[in-house]
């Protein structure tokens, strides 16, 4: 299959390496380039490396606002979210054995916690309301005396959804718990200042921000220091809380691509908000529509919206030449529609009816005229495919017929 | 995951030409037509089958289909590919129709072989309606 005419709308499933990323991890992987381990302290292959290592950790931090010592380099996001949530409850384990976090997590966080609930951890699971969002005040009630951390994630890779850190940590501080905070999906989108922010531990992946993939960071905070007990041992690297020699130049990559994140979130952000506002209008021209998610409290890069009567993925391959991820069920390996939008209380056709659109630095205006020249009529031969759309139209009440479930 | 491309094909030809692959309805009503709908909304795929006959010596023979079906590409591809199947069939030779035959025309997946089930089961349903109106 031909992708040259296939548009990218799937950029919170991952973006492409900006050139300008790549052009500097190339100089740093041949003979000519500096492709030296960072952990030799005997020549200048190492110092070189250890340079370009450290300017890049200077790089993530600035872009978050804290100590490049603050910065552990990690494989992605999925590694930091198990170093800080297995990394704390293992240390801490003394302390107590309760954690919160959400229904709504990515799996990177949702499957460690499972893994510590085997390991004899107790952990509760919040609802989020049906806006998507996880209220400061559920997190509160779910407090008890043994609660070590809450794993609450910034903004939710699926709708798009933005919680609220400062009230959430604010309440994990007066409870004496840790709060880390999943925001793979958060960098060059929103601002985040982690100096002024009461958040303990945030993961961060390259991937979705225009750099290489295998590459993530964990923010571990030094005051009030956190600690962690290391997943990966083996030479004692950052700082013991992860061993392995570094990936200079993909550490180059995620530094080069949070570099120009900073530089380039302005541009970013104006540029996907009007396509979302674009978007959004022309999609509501289409009848039984739903915006998933809170849209007053959402990042304008990732629009979720259920297409009543149509199944997510004939919708998917009915758009053949439009690159977009589902949350219906039969994309995945498993028939579940997506969980995200069954924690919304969705009922779950709507669930099944499921798309979510995410823009991104590359998108073009072209891309967007052209994706909703096309989803109308699409919708439209799917509904006339659907016995769902027929019985509607003949006002027949969906949730009165009995179905034979299989 | 990656469909075979005579799903796609499938699919494809489908949406784009629906009365030629014969979507649409007949009146459930009329009593030579039989009406099969089988699956849940919550579950993602509902097919609604309605075959039309004429009586032929001690049996009857399918003369017509019409279908609709609210699913996965696999699943309007599966009733797509069994309605080709039962035109000019007899009720007997229609109720012997197996999934597997559908799973084989199509190269369905193992994830997608209940979208097979389900075209089974849905003609088993519409031939009982019919029958019961004789």
């Amino acid at each position: 299959m031909s992708t040259q005419s296939t548009i990218y709308l799937d950029y919170a499933s991952t973006t492409p390496v900006d050139p300008r990323v790549a052009t500097k991890m190339m100089e740093f992987l041949t003979p000519e380039g500096e492709f030296g381990n960072p952990a030799s302290r005997s020549h200048r292959f190492g110092w070189k490396a250890d340079e370009a290592v450290e300017e890049a950790r200077s790089h993530v931090a600035n872009l978050v606002n804290c100590d490049p010592r603050e910065i552990v380099w990690t494989s992605g996001a999925t590694e930091a979210d198990n170093l800080a949530i297995k990394g704390v409850a293992r240390f801490y384990k003394s302390k107590g054995n309760h954690i919160i976090t959400s229904k709504i997590e990515h799996k990177a966080v949702l499957d460690p916690c499972r893994q510590l609930e085997r390991e004899g951890f107790e952990v509760t699971y919040l609802d989020p309301d049906e806006g998507g969002i996880i209220s400061p005040e559920a997190v509160e009630s779910a407090m008890k005396d043994t609660t070590i951390l809450v794993s609450i994630m910034h903004i939710n890779n699926e709708l798009g959804t933005v919680n609220d850190l400062v009230k959430i940590g604010n309440i994990c501080r007066k409870n004496d718990a840790f709060f880390h905070v999943d925001a793979a999906q958060s960098t060059g989108k929103t601002k985040i200042d982690l100096e002024n922010i009461p958040v303990d531990l945030m993961s961060f992946s390259a991937h979705k921000t225009y750099g290489p993939k295998g590459i993530g960071a964990l923010y571990v905070r030094r005051k009030p220091r956190v600690r962690l007990e290391a997943l990966i041992h083996g030479g004692g690297h950052e700082r013991g809380m992860r061993s392995g020699t570094l990936a200079t130049h993909q550490i180059v990559g995620m530094g080069e691509a949070f570099r120009l994140a900073q530089e380039e979130m302005k541009n970013d952000h104006s540029k996907v908000s009007a396509f979302h506002e674009k978007f959004l209008e022309k999609v509501k021209e289409i009848d039984h529509v739903y915006i998933n998610g809170d849209i007053n409290n959402k990042v304008p890069n990732i629009l979720n919206v259920s297409f009543n009567f149509v199944e997510g993925e004939s919708l998917i391959m009915g758009l053949k030449d439009i690159a977009v991820s589902s949350g219906s069920a039969c994309t995945s390996a498993s028939l579940e529609p997506s969980y995200v939008l069954r924690a919304l209380g969705r009922k779950d056709e709507l669930a099944h009816s499921s798309i979510r659109f995410s823009f991104g630095r590359f998108t073009s205006d072209e891309d967007v005229n052209n994706t909703l020249d096309i989803l109308g009529n699409v919708v439209d031969r799917l509904r006339e495919l659907s016995p769902l759309w027929e019985m509607h139209l003949d006002g027949i009440d969906l949730d009165t017929v009995e179905w034979s479930t299989h | 995951m990656a469909y075979s491309r005579k799903v796609v094909e499938k699919f494809e030809n489908t949406l784009n030409n629906p009365e030629a692959f014969k979507v649409g309805k007949f009146d459930p009503k009329e009593t030579n037509v039989g009406t099969g709908m089988v699956g849940a909304p919550a579950c993602g795929d509902v097919m609604k089958l309605q075959i039309k006959c004429e009586a032929k010596g001690n049996t009857h023979v399918i003369k017509d289909v019409k279908f609709k079906t609210y699913g996965c590409g696999s699943a309007i591809a599966s009733s797509s590919e069994l309605v080709e199947m039962l035109i000019g069939k007899t009720l007997e030779e229609a109720k012997a129709i197996k999934n597997i035959e559908i799973v084989n025309a199509l190269e369905l997946p193992p994830i997608k072989i209940h979208c097979s089930v389900l075209a089974e089961d849905s003609i088993k349903q519409a031939i009982e309606d019919y029958e019961a109106k004789q």
